[in-house]
């Protein structure tokens, strides 16, 4: 076994009690939230009588003890298998196979212009700091990292789809369209345009100010001086040397940015009615649907340690120093 | 219109934006006669035989038919599936005679035994509001394949059965239920009825799709081709999907009160108020008796006229409600009566009745705490939460305002009772012995969401519920329930503040619309799209 793919395994088994801390603890609190599956699903339809509601009680499992609850969760899911949503009335791993290519198109694409245009923004904005395009870009976007998502997400549905209707208001394809193959992918695409944007922007705001940040401080460093010295282009200070260690904290930014994009991507699903992940978890705790909640989860949780193993293999690519010296 | 921006000005000088303008404007598309309308959720299941709920009826009441609906005219009943019903004197029997010629969307006929079976397999044991009106039901006789006799083990009003039948007479088919579990049974996502439109498909967070029944027992209905239920839980989604020409219609106030005015004067949409009048919901203070303030009746009349029920009205339905007087709405046709105690907005009496009561305010103005559970389900119960914490301080009642999710809430206030004031939205269902006399009645199991859970009793209101529950002649019933409003007013179990209904903005294409007092959960066989 390769010294990288040991590190890989132990990674993965490392992070199983992480795993089994996240669904305890995600149990253990939408239990102690007033009220349960029954109630939330009583009011939604105006309410039965008391029989009714000890009757579905039992149907859900919902009569039986907390700690009981808990022990056949954590043995259904060992099995690998995560259950019966309550709130919808079906297979939750079916459920999720539906909703989660949704969010990662979402996700994916806004980290991908976030990271891509930050980045490249940043080194514009980094190049020579104090300067006039430093100071209109820093200030941008501090604006735009200020401003909440759901309200960017409203204004530019009111401008984009709304008044100009060059785009659609919500959804994630055209409804019952027959589009198949290459027609339905640049239908979702089209239909992605506005809430990859809204999403995409606040975190573009992030990347551009640490990516400035760090080539500031590199300006300031020995390597730059020598690459002075050596007689090299500006382009090629600026961007093979300056942009590529500014590169690394930006790295470890993607992997962190991914457990608080799948939070960002809640409120951008809801606005633009993109049937996702977010809007999931959320139907899942206003319907106090236990097992639905743990299945979202647990699948986040297992996403944002892939991601994160990821980062980290791309780090030992970027930066030779951390394969070698290293475990 | 008003433009946020000029459509010209600002953008198009940059060329690749003004290349956009190319691209196809799919979203604005139309097919033939596809009708889309937003809906705010997507219920667990979709079956009205055992959720008698508006958010369920909403879709599923094009695909399943109960036996008669709601009428602007004289009867207030027009016959669906039933062609006629008939009370037999001794008040044990309703006899129905069922439409002849109809069939189920998989072309079995419909008969006498779906009837039979739904109201005994399915409504009267399985149904939030059938479990209670039918528990007197014993058998339902079907002496030939279009009549149903239902037997009743006590005398029953055909009055309240008849006002009731919108609301609990969904009819399932038989050949499709019998012998399953009902509850799990795959037709209550996939609907089968025998209404003008067929279940076409669901897409979990994006649609409903309905399309035509070509075999639909009225001739030449339904118009439209197809329903399109675009989900849109986001209530700015829905007005801007309006605007956008993406959905013709936001039904069930799903754009908010305060866009009301700016909407409608969007050209091509109007804002309705008509087709929700047997959906009026009811805001309504409830009331903890356990708590020893709240059991003394001048400390609750004080509550009363501390109300302003006109600022109410003005500033948190923006005009889109009417007063409340009592436990039944005015705009009921029947059995509403303006003739009870009425408690006008009067600051100074209601705290020279707190003081009455022996709770005189202290140095710094206040008398006693209490605690305020608004229901979460409205913007405007929420609303009325906060207005209601400042017309009691205003008085020296010091409510601290307690806020949960719906979940919460229920359990909170139906089951434990750790509540002292509460606003619920109780809907008023054409007859105040379906789900209004619940709201005092005492004897109430905890648990029983919406219904008296404030320990409140009185033994005369109590009788009075009785006997009108089992009177058979129409207006003896009257006289009860006119005596009923009455008594409640005087006593206050609970405080009525204000009665209000939907609204819908709709695209003015939209034909035959808002034309039965509960249009949006009617059948739409006659919704039409123009062009």
């Amino acid at each position: 076994m390769t010294p990288a793919l040991r590190r890989i395994l132990g990674r993965l088994i490392g992070s199983i009690p992480v795993l089994l801390i996240v669904v305890i603890g995600v149990f253990l609190l939408l239990n102690s939230a007033g009220g349960d599956a029954v109630d939330a699903y009583l009011a939604s339809i105006g309410g039965g009588d008391a029989g009714l509601a000890a009757k579905l009680r039992a149907e859900h499992g919902l009569d039986q003890s907390i700690w009981r609850r808990l022990i056949f969760t954590l043995g259904r899911l060992a099995q690998g298998d995560l259950g019966w949503s309550v709130a919808l009335n079906r297979p939750i791993a079916a459920v999720i196979a539906e909703r989660l290519p949704n969010t990662l198109w979402l996700m994916g694409s806004a980290t991908a212009l976030s990271f891509l245009a930050g980045s490249a923004l940043g080194i514009l904005a980094g190049r020579r700091p104090g300067s006039a395009v430093d100071r209109l870009l820093s200030g941008g976007s501090l604006l735009l990292y200020s401003i909440p998502g759901f309200w960017l997400g409203l204004v530019l549905s009111v401008i984009f789809a709304v008044q100009l209707r060059w785009l659609p208001v919500s959804g994630i394809e055209t409804i019952a369209s027959g589009k198949t193959g290459m027609d339905r992918a640049l239908d979702i695409a089209w239909h992605l345009v506005l809430p990859v944007s809204t999403l995409g922007m606040i975190y573009l705001a992030l990347f551009l100010r640490v990516m400035r940040s760090g080539m500031a401080e590199a300006w300031s460093q020995d390597y730059i001086l020598a690459a002075r010295a050596r007689g090299l282009s500006e382009s090629r200070i600026v961007l093979n040397h300056a942009a590529r260690n500014a590169l690394l904290p930006l790295i470890t930014l993607l992997g962190l940015q991914a457990a608080s994009m799948l939070g960002g991507s809640v409120v951008v699903e809801s606005v633009f009615g993109v049937p996702g992940f977010g809007r999931l978890a959320q139907e899942a705790v206003a319907g106090r649907d236990t097992p639905l909640l743990l299945g979202v989860i647990l699948v986040s949780a297992v996403l944002v340690i892939l991601t994160n193993l990821l980062v980290d293999l791309a780090y030992g690519v970027i930066d030779p120093r951390v394969g070698r010296g290293g475990t | 219109m008003t433009l946020v921006l000029s459509r010209r000005g600002l953008f198009l000088s940059t060329a690749a934006l003004a290349a956009l303008q190319f691209l196809p404007r799919s979203a604005s598309a139309q097919s033939g006669g596809r009708i889309t309308v937003a809906a705010d959720s997507e219920p667990a299941q979709l079956n009205p035989a055992i959720a008698a709920s508006n958010g369920v009826f909403y879709i599923s009441s094009k695909v399943i038919e109960p036996l008669a609906e709601a009428s602007y005219d004289e009867a207030g009943l027009r016959p669906l599936l039933a062609t006629g019903w008939e009370g037999a004197e001794d008040g044990l029997s309703i006899t129905f005679k069922l439409r002849e010629g109809v069939t189920w969307h998989d072309g079995t006929p419909f008969t006498s035994a779906d009837v039979a079976f739904s109201a005994l397999q399915v409504w009267k044991p399985l149904q939030n509001i059938g479990r209670t009106l039918f528990a007197n039901l014993t058998a339902v006789e079907t002496p030939d394949a279009h009549t149903a006799v239902f037997r009743f083990s006590a005398p029953t009003p055909l009055q309240l059965i008849a006002k009731a039948l919108p609301v609990v007479s969904s009819v399932l088919p038989k050949h499709i239920y019998d012998g399953s579990e009902i509850a799990e049974n795959p037709a209550n996502r996939a609907l089968i009825g025998t209404g003008p439109f067929v279940w076409g498909d669901y897409k979990p967070g994006e649609y409903y799709l309905l399309k035509r029944n070509p075999a639909y027992w009225q001739p030449d209905l339904p118009l439209a081709e197809e329903l399109v239920f675009r989900v849109l839980p986001d209530r700015a989604a829905a007005a801007g999907s309006l605007e956008a020409g993406e959905v013709q219609l936001a039904a069930f106030s799903s754009v908010p009160l305060v866009e009301l005015d700016r909407i409608g004067k969007v050209p091509g949409l109007t804002v309705i108020t008509k087709g929700y009048e047997a959906l009026t919901y009811q805001l309504v203070v409830e009331i903890n008796h356990r708590n020893a303030h709240l059991a003394n009746l001048k400390v609750r009349q004080a509550i009363a006229h501390a109300i302003d029920r006109q600022f109410v009205l003005d500033t948190i339905f923006l005009g889109y409600a009417a007063k409340a007087t009592g436990p039944v709405p005015a705009n009921d046709p029947t059995f509403y009566t303006p003739d009870v105690t009425t408690y006008a907005f009067d600051p100074e009496k209601a705290k020279a009745l707190l003081d009455e009561a022996g709770f005189p305010a202290d140095a710094s103005g206040k008398r006693f705490a209490l605690r305020l559970l608004p229901a979460p389900y409205f913007n405007e119960t929420r609303q009325f939460g906060d207005y209601l914490r400042q017309a009691l301080a205003a008085v020296g009642i010091d409510a601290t305002i307690v806020a949960n999710d719906s979940a919460a809430h229920q359990k909170a206030v139906y089951t434990d009772h750790d509540f002292d004031l509460a606003v619920a939205p109780p809907v008023f269902r054409a007859d105040p012995a379906i789900s209004t006399t619940n709201l005092v009645r005492s004897g109430i199991p905890a648990g029983v969401n919406f219904s008296n859970q404030g320990g409140y009793v009185n033994p005369e209101l109590d009788s009075l519920i009785d006997t009108a529950l089992t009177t058979l002649d129409p207006a003896a019933r009257v006289a009860l329930y006119h005596r009923f409003q009455q008594l409640v007013t005087a006593d206050l179990p609970l405080i009525n503040v204000v009665d209000w209904s939907f609204t819908s903005v709709a695209s003015d294409k939209l034909g035959n619309i808002a034309n039965n007092p509960r249009w949006a959960v009617s059948n739409w066989a006659d919704l039409t799209l123009g062009t």
